[in-house]
């Protein structure tokens, strides 16, 4: 297997790095190729751009930032957030991004996932699941989609996603540790690459949840601080997993 | 200055292989043919690659015919192949002996880095099939990594995107052009 990666996730909306509750309160924290470029120094093996817009106006800058971010950062990154086509994702992956995530799109026609995977390949497209107590959940986890979480995540694969970006919504941004029962349970479902997402809060979690998935994202673990991703390398050195 | 050219077929990701061959020195230049060095980008699938190219494949044959080197990258490399399993069997450019087969792995797609041996360097990876080739000179966890032959290199990996790593794999083999 590949070394196992560390992902910082970087919410975007307007071309800016936010930070913030959903749409509620968010505060400018940067521009995201000083911060993507910064992480990038700092170790990460790959980073995830989430925009979170709340209009398209906004989410126009979305091509933009994925440009930008490519003639900085030589390594590989994701950009989620308001995909609804094929036309949507190929104008990123043209733009210079590596994979595209779709959340709720695919949940709502999930043909959408084979028409990306055919177009751009299986290893571009990412299939994000928000879950909660085994279901999943649509729309920034505003609503039930109706969905066993492992039934999904099976038909993304069956469909031709390439790796499954598992958030647990009642363990996000709680740095209470990783949902591992779930993510271990969605692992066993499918023989897709996971990323976990919620719950990290110290290197302990981080290490806990390389154990069962192939890469850990970081969100509010990292404060929006470069530095700190290198520390929690050097914590998860000394924890014994083998880190690029 | 380096001159390279990039084979165009619809592929996705060749503003990021331009990007990193000028941020090793190389100049970007349309001449397939004229070109020090001839890019074989690749994402997507076989079949609509193969199509894709058109008439650029017979160039990329004359040049390997006549010596001059070509860069395959991932999907690039596969194509360079006599034939892969990928869309139920696709004839390749038959730069290079061998075939392309699914990928045995755990997981698959493989994404990730990974180290390559000889030398040890990690380059970041991406991949559903692997090139099965006696040209094979490098290999990462048993799947073959850097093929050569004649002045034909293919790389499974995506040296634009391996940080570091990467950009040096590729200044070397700018260079030798």
């Amino acid at each position: 297997m590949p070394l196992p990666r560390l992902i910082p996730c970087l919410d975007v909306a307007g071309g800016r790095v936010v930070k913030g509750v959903r749409f509620r309160g968010l505060r400018d924290v940067g521009d995201p190729v000083e911060l993507g470029t910064a992480y990038s120094d700092g170790g990460a093996d790959e980073l995830v751009f989430l925009d979170i817009s709340a209009t398209v106006e906004e989410r126009a800058a979305g091509v933009d930032v994925a440009a930008r971010v490519a003639e900085q950062v030589t390594i590989p990154f994701t950009f989620g957030g308001g995909i609804r086509s094929v036309a949507d994702a190929t104008a990123l992956l043209e733009a210079g991004a590596d994979k595209i995530s779709v959340n709720s799109a695919a949940l709502e026609r999930p043909d959408l996932i084979e028409e990306l995977a055919r177009a751009l390949g299986s290893q571009a497209v990412v299939v994000a699941i928000d879950t909660e107590e085994g279901r999943v959940r649509s729309h920034a986890a505003t609503r039930d989609a109706s969905r066993d979480t492992l039934a999904w995540a099976k038909e993304c694969e069956e469909r031709g996603a390439g790796e499954l970006l598992v958030t647990s919504i009642d363990r996000d941004g709680t740095q209470d540790g990783y949902d591992l029962a779930q993510l271990a349970a969605i692992g066993d479902a499918v023989a897709l690459p996971v990323i976990a997402s919620g719950g990290a809060g110290n290197a302990r979690h981080v290490a806990d949840a390389l154990e069962v998935s192939q890469a850990a994202l970081l969100a509010s673990i990292l404060h929006e601080d470069p530095e700190r991703l290198v520390t929690l390398r050097e914590e998860l050195r000394e924890l014994g997993v083998p880190l690029r | 200055m380096t001159t390279v050219a990039i084979a165009r077929y619809g592929a996705g990701n060749v503003r990021s292989v331009e990007l990193a061959c000028r941020r090793v020195g190389a100049e970007i230049v349309d001449d397939l043919a004229g070109a020090d060095v001839a890019i074989l980008p690749g994402v997507g699938s076989a079949r609509s690659a193969m199509d894709g190219l058109g008439a650029a494949a017979d160039v990329l044959r004359a040049r390997h015919a006549a010596g001059r080197p070509i860069l395959g990258i991932c999907l690039g490399l596969q194509l360079a192949l006599d034939e892969t399993e990928e869309d139920g069997g696709v004839a390749g450019l038959g730069l290079v002996p061998g075939r392309v087969t699914r990928l045995e792995a755990e997981r698959v797609p493989r994404i990730g880095w990974a180290r390559v041996e000889p030398g040890g360097d990690a380059y970041w990876f991406a991949h559903s099939y692997e090139a099965r080739t006696d040209a094979t000179v490098a290999t990462s966890e048993g799947h073959a990594a850097i093929v050569e032959h004649g002045a034909f290199t293919g790389v499974q990996f995506h040296p634009e995107k391996s940080g570091a790593a990467g950009l040096r794999f590729l200044r070397r083999c700018l260079s030798r052009a």
